[in-house]
């Protein structure tokens, strides 16, 4: 997949897409500083004495210094007053950063194995895509539906885990205009490294037209609603589209009105019963070479004209 | 100076030709076999971690699949920290060095309990065993941390690696159980708390982590076990639980279990700074003490673990405060070691460059851990390869460097036998050099936002992968040059004197290797262990 | 190489060679005894903490559980208990005063009561599986007529708590046979008794983490 953004992950930084983000930068390049020049002193210190005190002859006389109680008071209290400074100035910016703003545009997100889904207020749902208007207060409301996952965005430096059972929740205001990566940052199996989103950012009469024509879905022909669930659903997390290729399930490409080889079971033609059996109870039958409980069931998250347009997009796929 | 008569029985026999036969080593009670059983089992843990570790960097060295597919990956991950976190470096240097040297730097013949110490290490191939045993059913692909509740769901083999897991952590506590009383007990006449080395301190400190903090992973573990086998519902939120409850019985013990890491490390540093500048230590006291306050304030800061997991603010600011804190007598100890230095006579045999290879890399670890302790700051880097990069700079940058530096310091001591000076250095270039290029990349990666236990990775990242897995090369060979240097010292190494290094501590006072019972006389201290006057 | 100490009684005891006395290495084996009781106590601790916990979370689920236990056989297995450290302190006690045969007796009666209290717990268990009161998964809410669908979770805290005392009582009990039958072996004197006391303190742990379980789990419900 193509991922155009203007993150420009080449750089040491993400490319700061929110206030906090040029905070905090700010406060990296502090550490970053202080961090040096401890090193320096302390690496240069080492260095230096290495190379001044090296061993001349096998009598040498070494000076007995036990303690200096002055100089060790000095560095135990300077690192100390370093590290409560930075502590405080780290306080702020967290302080604001888990500050949930009032009034902030809501959108509900779930992460699942292996995909993000987005939920607008308006009913609008979207797979691994959240669109947001710039400069404006935007809060995300996360759940999990199955193990942990974390929701973090390199460009905004911020980040929160998405815990099963319970919301937890992000905010942020972006001033860039932009694409920028949405990865998942906690352990959750197979595909962890392939639960990526886009966080898109646009001008607020964009984003009305967008949700706007988000909304029509239920004017779209069949198969093209299929696709915007099979988008939103994320079942291209593990089924191909576009070629035979395995991701974690089969592949659908040219699937409709094949063979399907079953484990332990006669040969099934497939056909609409099949596929709506597979995406109701995926267990019932299992293709040869794959394993068993891997699919999830969707009873209950798909009404009746869903499946049929998740089928007739699946009629479409060669 | 220390007096202590140091000769054994006669010129040949020592602790290592005193019986023969295997069956005389799986039976022996002598602390020193037992920490050469230790130094064995561990080393073969340590190789077998690292070829994980090499695999891991082979199929990291570009994007998509490579020589794996992502299940695979996500198990040679899992089994990597396992192996690392609890056969390699938790048991390390106490079991090992500790084990060895704790007794003779005291005056002692053996530890307090000697059967118990056996016992332990039968305890740790038992728990290793078990461990291994995974790799044959189900493999497991938690992540070392096991969190909740996908360890509760994945259908890999947790309950027997959690019950291995269980199993070392016994023979850790027993480990410092058994030093705790050694060092309460038996110092010889003369060696008060303030005489003793400064590597019985670290080893001090560490075991009272090994005994308040482990009993709660056991418990943590336990309650994991019954979480999967019965469905309790503690930590599965389906059930009503709470996943991020595992998060903090897990760190409780995991953020003190770093500190059994690292303590012992900076007790053997303590002895080749001060050896190898032929100087007292500078500010000993403080050393002393800024290990027991490390080893305190450690059981207070877990939350640093978790200041995304879901856990209020409010208590990401008290852990980040206390986290802080505990910085301050890390920050001394790098002072006083420097200061050590100072108007000293030093020389750069190979222990000492591993003293300073820790010195440098800990100094990197460790501002990078500060830098994590800052709120917003851990936010951007918690779980991205930043971590990675600090833990392992602090681990492997910190302890690894010691207990090569502290094995080839001790090793004429232990073998009575000098290996060659010359590979000794060649492995620790390869390794301070492929090591800084192995992982200081992944600061950078981390900072561009790549995050951790990835499989796969989004184009920009290639290039500092690759120069990572270049890097992991050049460590390998450091080890396999470090091992030829040992193996090649047993075999052919010249005999070595008593006190090669001009040591004074009480087992320089010892022949090479020391006899059976480490000293005929008990010996009577009348000063500290640093009097280089 | 080991040292003998003789007691006026002609009595030896051999201490291991890296004491400098018997008394040393009776006073390092109480301190070691004592180090590993603090582990127990804080793997035991932990579990408290959990089951405070879900308490303070489900208070009505636990109370609803805790209806099945029998206050009255949680109490006497208190009793006895109690009774069996005093009997372990005995069996020092006569050990101390060079009476091994009541000292063996002493510890015999330990051993039985340690029985009698693993029979009452055999009684509660049976009779809780009786009534379907499984542990998690196994609870079947139904059959059991529970109002609250996670009545497995108290359960399960139940057996872990009750289930790992029950082995360390079980294991107290082997160690005190062990103890016994070096008793009538006739190895302790009254200058040497080590073992015994180590089993000792071991015992009264054991006891005193029953007495902190039997409130929280039957009478606190």
């Amino acid at each position: 997949m193509m991922w155009f953004n203007l993150a420009q992950a080449q750089s040491f930084m993400p490319t700061e897409g929110t206030k906090i983000a040029t905070q905090v930068d700010n406060l990296y390049a502090f550490l970053l500083l202080a961090s040096f020049v401890s090193c320096v002193i302390l690496i240069g210190g080492m260095v230096y004495f290495v190379w001044k005190y090296r061993r001349k002859t096998d009598h040498d006389k070494t000076a007995y210094i036990t303690h200096n109680t002055f100089l060790e008071f000095l560095w135990s209290f300077i690192p100390l007053v370093i590290f409560l400074a930075v502590f405080g100035w780290g306080w702020y910016i967290y302080h604001d950063m888990r500050t949930m703003p009032k009034d902030a545009l809501e959108v509900h997100v779930f992460g699942k194995q292996w995909a993000w889904e987005f939920e607008y207020k308006s009913g609008v749902k979207t797979g691994n895509l959240v669109v947001v208007p710039v400069n404006k207060d935007v809060k995300l409301i996360m759940t999990s539906k199955d193990v942990l996952h974390s929701f973090y965005i390199p460009s905004f430096r911020i980040k929160q885990d998405v815990v099963p059972g319970r919301y937890t929740a992000l905010w942020f205001n972006a001033d860039k205009l932009g694409e920028f990566h949405v990865f998942c940052a906690e352990y959750c199996g197979t595909q962890h490294s392939g639960m990526l989103a886009t966080l898109k950012v646009v001008p607020q009469a964009e984003y009305d037209a967008w949700l706007e024509e988000e909304s029509q879905v239920g004017t779209l022909p069949l198969a093209k609603r299929g696709e915007k669930i099979f988008s939103v659903k994320a079942c291209a997390s593990c089924h191909s589209v576009a070629d035979a290729s395995t991701k974690v399930g089969p592949s659908l490409w040219k699937k409709f009105a094949a063979t399907e080889h079953i484990e332990g079971e006669p040969d099934v033609n497939v056909d609409e019963n099949y596929l709506r059996e597979s995406i109701l109870t995926p267990n019932a039958k299992i293709t040869k070479g794959f394993p068993k409980g891997v699919m999830p069931t969707f009873q209950g998250q798909l009404n009746e004209t869903e499946l049929n347009a998740l089928i007739e997009y699946i009629k479409t796929l060669k | 100076m220390a007096t202590a008569a140091a000769h054994g029985h006669s010129s040949d026999k020592n602790y290592l030709n005193e019986t023969s036969g295997i069956w005389s080593w799986l039976t022996t009670l002598d602390h020193k076999r037992i920490g050469i059983m230790y130094f064995i089992s561990v080393m073969f843990f340590f190789l077998l971690g690292g070829i994980m570790a090499l695999l891991l960097r082979l199929e990291l060295m570009s994007p998509g699949p490579t020589i794996m597919t992502a299940d695979t990956y996500n198990q040679v991950m899992t089994y990597h920290g396992a192996i690392m976190v609890f056969m390699v470096i938790i048991p390390g240097i106490p079991a090992i060095l500790g084990n060895f040297f704790l007794p003779i730097h005291i005056g002692a013949k053996d530890v307090a309990f000697p059967k118990l110490n056996l016992l332990s290490w039968y305890l740790l191939m038992t728990g290793a065993l078990l461990a291994f045993s995974t790799l044959f059913t189900h493999k497991i692909d938690t992540g070392w941390t096991f969190y909740t509740p996908y360890s509760i769901k994945t259908g890999t083999s947790v309950v027997t690696m959690v019950i291995a897991a269980f199993i070392m952590g016994m023979s850790s506590i027993l480990t410092g159980l058994n030093f705790i009383a050694t060092v309460h007990k038996l110092r010889a006449p003369g060696m008060t708390m303030y005489r003793i080395p400064l590597f019985v301190w670290a080893l001090y400190s560490t075991a009272i982590l090994q005994v308040l903090a482990t009993p709660v992973l056991g418990i943590t573990l336990l309650l994991l076990s019954v979480e999967r086998a019965f469905g309790v519902g503690i930590f599965d939120p389906a059930l009503g639980g709470d996943p991020v409850l595992f998060q903090h019985f897990f760190w409780f013990y995991s953020h003190p279990a770093v500190y059994i890491m690292i303590l012992p490390a900076m007790g053997v540093v303590s002895e080749l700074i001060a050896t190898f500048s032929r100087k007292t230590i500078f500010g000993y006291t403080a050393i002393a003490y800024s290990s027991l306050g490390i080893a305190g304030v450690s059981f207070f800061v877990w939350g640093h673990h978790m200041f995304v997991s879901g856990q209020s603010a409010t208590a990401g600011i008290v852990f980040s405060f206390i986290t802080m804190l505990v910085g301050v007598p890390t920050a001394i100890k790098m002072f006083n070691w420097i200061a050590t230095m100072y108007k000293g006579s030093v020389q750069m045999q190979s222990p000492m460059l591993y003293a300073l290879g820790f010195l440098f890399l800990f100094a990197i670890g460790g501002v990078t851990g500060i830098m994590l302790a800052v709120l917003p700051i851990d936010v951007h880097f918690h779980d991205t390869y930043f971590v990675v990069a600090h833990f392992h700079y602090v681990m492997v940058g910190g302890t690894l460097m010691a207990i090569m530096g502290g094995f080839f310091y001790w090793f004429p001591k232990m073998f009575g036998k000098m290996y060659n000076e010359a590979t000794a250095r060649l492995s620790f270039v390869f390794i301070f050099i492929g090591f800084n290029v192995t992982f200081f990349p992944q600061f950078v990666l981390g900072a561009m936002g790549m995050p951790r236990r990835y499989f796969d990775y989004i184009p920009a990242y290639h290039s500092l992968n690759t120069i990572s897995t270049v890097g992991s090369w050049l460590i390998a060979t450091g080890f396999l040059i470090g091992l030829y240097t040992i193996i090649n010292g047993l075999m052919k190494g010249e005999k070595a004197p008593a006190n090669p290094w001009g040591g004074k501590t009480l087992e320089w006072t010892t022949t090479s290797p020391p006899p059976h019972f480490n000293f005929d006389v008990e010996p009577v201290i009348t000063a500290g262990p640093y009097e280089y006057r | 190489m080991s040292t003998d100490s003789h007691s006026a009684h002609g009595h030896e005891h051999h201490y291991a060679h890296h004491f400098r006395s018997a008394e040393h290495e009776y006073l390092t084996s109480k301190e070691g005894i004592w180090l590993f009781m603090v582990t127990e106590i804080l793997m035991f601790g932990g579990l408290f903490v959990g089951y405070s916990i879900f308490h303070n979370i489900y208070p009505e689920m636990f109370a609803e559980g805790a209806k099945s236990l029998d206050w009255k056989m949680g109490f006497i297995n208190t009793l006895v208990l109690i009774f069996s450290s005093l009997t372990m302190a005995l069996g020092i006690f006569f050990l101390q005063k060079n009476q091994p045969k009541k000292a063996a007796m002493s510890l015999a009666i330990t051993i039985l009561c340690g029985a009698i209290f693993m029979v009452i717990k055999y009684l509660e268990y049976t009779h809780k599986f009786h009534l379907g009161l499984f542990p998690g998964r196994y609870l079947d809410v139904a059959k059991v007529g529970a109002e609250h669908a996670n009545l497995g979770m108290y359960f399960g805290f139940y057996y872990c708590m009750t289930g790992l005392h029950g082995i360390h009582v079980l294991l107290g009990m082997c160690l005190i046979s062990w103890c016994l039958f070096r008793t009538i072996r006739g190895d302790f004197n009254p200058n040497y008794y080590t073992a015994v006391e180590g089993v000792g303190i071991f015992w009264h742990i054991v006891d005193l983490i029953w007495i902190f379980l039997f409130p929280l789990l039957y009478l606190v419900g």
